[in-house]
């Protein structure tokens, strides 16, 4: 952990909390005012079927380790779930409350209150002693391998972990906003998937460790490598110093000190990444923070209340503009050229394309560039595991088992979903960890 | 305007509000900012020879994140001397002639001490005497309170005593701790008094502390079970007043105590007879300012109904108590579900088949288990940004499949799914038509 300094300290101060923690006494009342629905609408709406209203009467009633023990038994990352989940589309979003005294129950909140309360007590789950001699690999340390990789744990089954950067939890160490979850606690999570038996390893599958190398001492695989690098603009002077693009930017200033953005900070896209860099750079003192989508506020991608955020963050939103040059200045970006764009006919999308208006372009100065244009995917990887199916860069498995075209191989999260959020990679992870218990059982009998 | 003065067996005072004797009628000073405060009446704290009272004294229940739902107390009579107590009821009739001043009175039993305390407290100027026959803790073990309260006999004589010398109202304060309330009640006839006090506290024990396994109040390492009061005990509370108000034997005005917290409960004490009502616990839950709303509401509500004073409406709900003999076996209700305002919580569903009679139904499902298992194998992905609109359109329109069915033919009206469903009107309990005509248990064994 120490080359990869996490500047918690800084962070604090220019991250607050985005949604603060319950003390005990508003956790309680909140907790009271759950009406403990039967089949509750907020446990279906939740991708990991978190049983809401147990949790909730388990702080009500005064069981707060019943209460973590119960959000675990669902969801093994549910310290960081309860605070990167967008909660208002999911187990917020269903809340019978709406309709009835009109807020929902701040369920993402008194899940946190539940696990921060476990993890502060430093409590443990039991561990499981190992039954039988197969082993299964989980290719990537991020959300979902993480949780395929407890749950296998938990059932007695022998699982490593192969990462290839310095410090497991993929995006939950590297990728989220700040405001939302700290490095410090993804790891928290992490050990806590160590202290049930797990082992990580730091590797590059398909480099130094090879597919068949795993094959060969693996029973099974479990895919969750995420996705890749951001896109490129495919423009010029892209390569300038001054630009970097978003998960660059976002791990950067995560890890390292004094990370400095300058006065006037450009960010290109329009979806959640972009608006998380964005509010970011206005954090870390950015005084304009410009973001450029080619679209208008309508197709944007991102979730409004992530939008409504930024704007309160300050951040100036243009639309219906598109980059086509970053401008240099003694080889650093000093402006990005954009040409104004106009929407068309709905593309495969269903969004309108928007569509480039000739000799529009305007020059737009700034200090730092962020392009935000979306992840790539790993084919590379993926092209060399035999009988593995993509679609359109992405995995291809029978949703409920994780289970691709070669039976050898599972998968889960964003190399599968093709990117979505936590949550969907914790649920993936842990259908395809039954789903491989399941086989192991059928194989030896 | 509702009039609410009141002529409480011959104790006059502007209303119906009464302080019950305990903490908040400790000392003048206090019975005089609850007068100031609106408060008509108010019963001193119990006075005797002083005792010596131990910390803690209180216990409570607390109920789903609501303090003091129901409050316990070892509490001992007045800790002040008696002529302190009675210099200050003085003081207190001089400045607030027209509010009632009720001494409440506990002594050894003894002819002459009763007589001499009864005198006292006359000469002070009380406007009439409550005999604390109630306190179920501490003085009981000394003799006095419910030990004589739950003896028909000494109640009996001890009324007796006080009746010979008496020349204001005397009240007698029943305990609820006792199989049936009415030996007492008309034991205290037998002997004279004008009116009946009730209820007392009852016997508790609210809890145990999981840390040190001790009951509360915590008393140095021990507990001693306490008297019980607040808003939980008033069900109790209002069937004893029931019973005693029905009761011919009984026939006099009846003070009603336990529970009141406002105009609400206030009311019903009186529907079933009371011709004013104490209150303690909600007084030290919230302090004086509380008679304001029961004054108010109350008017508004007899306005309403169109009731001038409060005889208009006293005793109306006595008759409609009756025994379960006489109900009428063919009257028939039924469960309906008001589909626009339902929230889709499904709580009835699990009450009726978990608690009543398994007939509440959610379409495509036999049985609560089958709709469970449905529901974890769903499998539920994050809506992909731009359809979160649509998302939070369907948080405000409950889904259809999420809104049960009584089976009417099947529904046997018990009306618990009314009583568990969250939103007012939602569930509805409907007449139907059994065809049959009134007839009750008693008719039946009749007829066979
Ligand atoms: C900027 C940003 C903000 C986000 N904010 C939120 C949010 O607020 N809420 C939310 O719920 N979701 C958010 N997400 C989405 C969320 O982070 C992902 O959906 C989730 O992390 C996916 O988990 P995963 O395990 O599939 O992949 P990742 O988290 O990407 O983990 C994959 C891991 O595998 C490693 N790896 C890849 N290839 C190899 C290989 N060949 N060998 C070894 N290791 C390899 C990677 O380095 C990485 O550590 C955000 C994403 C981004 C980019
Ligand atoms: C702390 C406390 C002390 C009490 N002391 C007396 C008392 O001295 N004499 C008495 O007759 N009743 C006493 N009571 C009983 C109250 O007068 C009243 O009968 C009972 O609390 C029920 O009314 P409530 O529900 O409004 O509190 C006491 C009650 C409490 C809570
Ligand atoms: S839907 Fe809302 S009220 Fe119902 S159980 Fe879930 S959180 Fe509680
Ligand atoms: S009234 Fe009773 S039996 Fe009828 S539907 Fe409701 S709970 Fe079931
Ligand atoms: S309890 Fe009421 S609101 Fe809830 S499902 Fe039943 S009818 Fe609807």
């Amino acid at each position: 952990m120490s080359s990869a300094a996490l500047h918690v300290e800084r962070n604090l101060e220019q991250f607050p909390d985005l949604h603060p923690a319950f003390d005990s006494q508003a956790a309680l009342a909140e907790a009271n005012r759950c009406l403990f629905c039967f089949d509750a609408p907020c446990m279906g709406a939740c991708p990991t079927h978190i049983d809401v209203p147990r949790f909730i009467k388990k702080i009500a009633s005064g069981n707060l380790r019943g209460s973590a023990v119960t959000i675990l038994d669902a969801n093994i990352l549910g310290l960081s779930c309860s605070r990167v989940c967008p909660v208002d589309v999911l187990c917020e979003g269903a809340c019978v409350m709406h309709r009835y005294n009109k807020l929902p129950i701040e369920i993402g909140r008194l899940q946190r209150f539940a696990m921060d309360t476990f993890y502060a007590k430093g409590a443990h789950l039991p561990p499981v002693a190992q039954t039988g001699s197969q082993r299964i690999a989980c290719v990537g340390g991020g959300p979902a391998s993480l949780s395929c990789a407890a749950e296998l744990r938990r059932r007695g089954v022998a699982v490593t972990v192969f990462d290839n950067r310095p410090l497991p939890g993929g995006l939950n160490t590297y990728g989220v906003a700040e405001y939302k979850l700290r490095p410090a606690d993804s790891l928290r999570e992490v050990a806590m998937v160590r202290s049930l038996g797990v082992e990580f390893r730091q590797a590059e599958v398909g480099g130094a460790t090879p597919l068949d190398e795993l094959e060969g001492e693996y029973a099974f695989l479990f895919l969750g490598m995420g996705l890749g690098a951001m896109e490129r603009m495919g423009i010029p002077g892209e390569q300038a110093l001054g630009v970097i693009d978003a998960l660059r930017f976002i791990e950067r200033y995560k890890t390292l000190p004094d990370f400095s953005v300058g006065k006037t900070v450009v960010v290109i896209g329009g979806g959640n990444t972009a608006i998380d860099a964005a509010n970011a750079a206005r954090r870390l003192g950015a005084q304009d923070v410009h973001l450029f989508y080619r679209r208008t506020e309508t197709e944007m991608p991102a979730f409004s209340f992530e939008y409504d955020r930024s704007k309160v963050e300050g951040v100036q939103f243009h639309w219906l503009a598109q980059p086509v040059a970053i401008l240099e200045q003694e080889g650093r970006a000093a402006a990005v050229k954009f040409v104004r764009t106009a929407l068309g006919q709905p593309d495969a999308s269903g969004r309108r394309k928007a569509e480039p208006v000739p000799e529009s372009e305007f020059e737009f100065p700034c200090d730092l560039v962020i392009p935000a244009l979306g992840q790539s995917r790993l084919t590379s990887l993926l092209e060399s595991t035999r009988g593995v199916e993509l679609k359109g860069g992405s995995i291809v498995v029978d949703r409920a088992t994780g289970r691709t075209a070669n039976p050898r191989y599972y998968g889960g999260g964003d190399c599968v979903n093709g990117g979505r959020e936590v949550v969907d990679a914790v649920a993936d992870g842990k259908r395809a960890a039954l789903a491989m218990v399941a086989q192991l059982q059928v194989n030896h009998g | 305007m509702a009039d609410l003065t009141t002529n409480f067996a011959g104790i006059r005072c502007p209303n119906p509000f009464w302080l019950a004797s305990g903490p908040p009628t400790n000392c003048g000073d206090q019975v005089m900012r609850a007068f100031d405060a609106g408060w008509g009446g108010a019963v001193w704290k119990t006075i005797g020879e002083p005792i010596v009272n131990v910390s803690s004294r209180y216990s409570s229940v607390d109920w789903n994140g609501q303090r003091m739902m129901g409050l316990n107390n070892i509490e001992l009579i007045s800790d002040r001397p008696i002529e302190t107590n009675l210099r200050e009821i003085a003081e207190v009739k001089k400045r607030y002639p027209k509010h009632a001043v009720i001494a409440s009175l506990m002594v050894d039993s003894k002819r002459d001490v009763w007589h001499d305390i009864v005198k006292r407290s006359e000469d002070a100027g009380a406007d009439g005497l409550e005999l604390n026959f109630g306190c179920p803790h501490g003085m009981s073990e000394r003799g006095m309170g419910s030990a004589v309260g739950q003896v028909p006999e000494y109640s009996c004589m001890i009324t007796e005593w006080v009746k010979e010398v008496a020349r204001t109202p005397v009240l007698i304060k029943l305990t609820p701790n006792i199989t049936d309330i009415r030996t007492v009640a008309r034991a205290a006839r037998r002997g004279g008094a004008d009116a009946l006090s009730a209820i007392n506290t009852i016997n508790s024990i609210t809890g145990i502390d999981l840390d040190t396994f001790t009951p509360r109040p915590y008393v140095g390492g021990s507990s001693s079970h306490g008297g019980y009061c607040g808003p939980a005990v008033k069900p109790i509370a209002l069937h004893l007043v029931q019973q005693i108000a029905s009761d011919t034997e009984v026939g006099i005005p009846i003070s009603g105590i336990g529970g009141i917290a406002g105009w609400r409960e206030a009311a019903e004490f009186m529907l079933l007879g009371c011709g004013t009502v104490q209150v303690c616990t909600a007084a030290m839950h919230y302090g004086y300012r509380i008679v304001e709303d029961m004054i108010d509401g109350l008017s508004n509500w007899m306005d309403e109904k169109g009731f001038r004073t409060l005889d208009d409406f006293r005793g109306l709900s006595v008759p409609k108590v009756t025994e379960w003999k006489h109900l009428d076996l063919n009257y028939k209700i039924v469960a309906r579900i008001d589909r626009d305002t339902c929230i889709g919580c499904d709580l009835c569903y699990i009450a009726c088949w978990d608690g009543a009679h398994q007939c509440i139904h959610i379409d495509g499902h036999s049985r609560p288990e089958s709709l469970e298992a449905a529901s974890h194998a769903r499998l539920t992905v994050t809506p992909i940004a731009k359809l979160d609109a649509l998302q939070a359109a369907n948080g405000k329109k409950t889904p259809p499949e999420r809104i049960p069915k009584v089976d009417e033919a099947e529904c046997v009206g018990c009306n618990l799914c009314w009583l568990v469903c969250p939103v007012a009107n939602c569930i509805t309990m409907e007449q139907v038509d059994t065809g049959r005509p009134a007839q009750s248990w008693e008719q039946r064994c009749q007829q066979h």
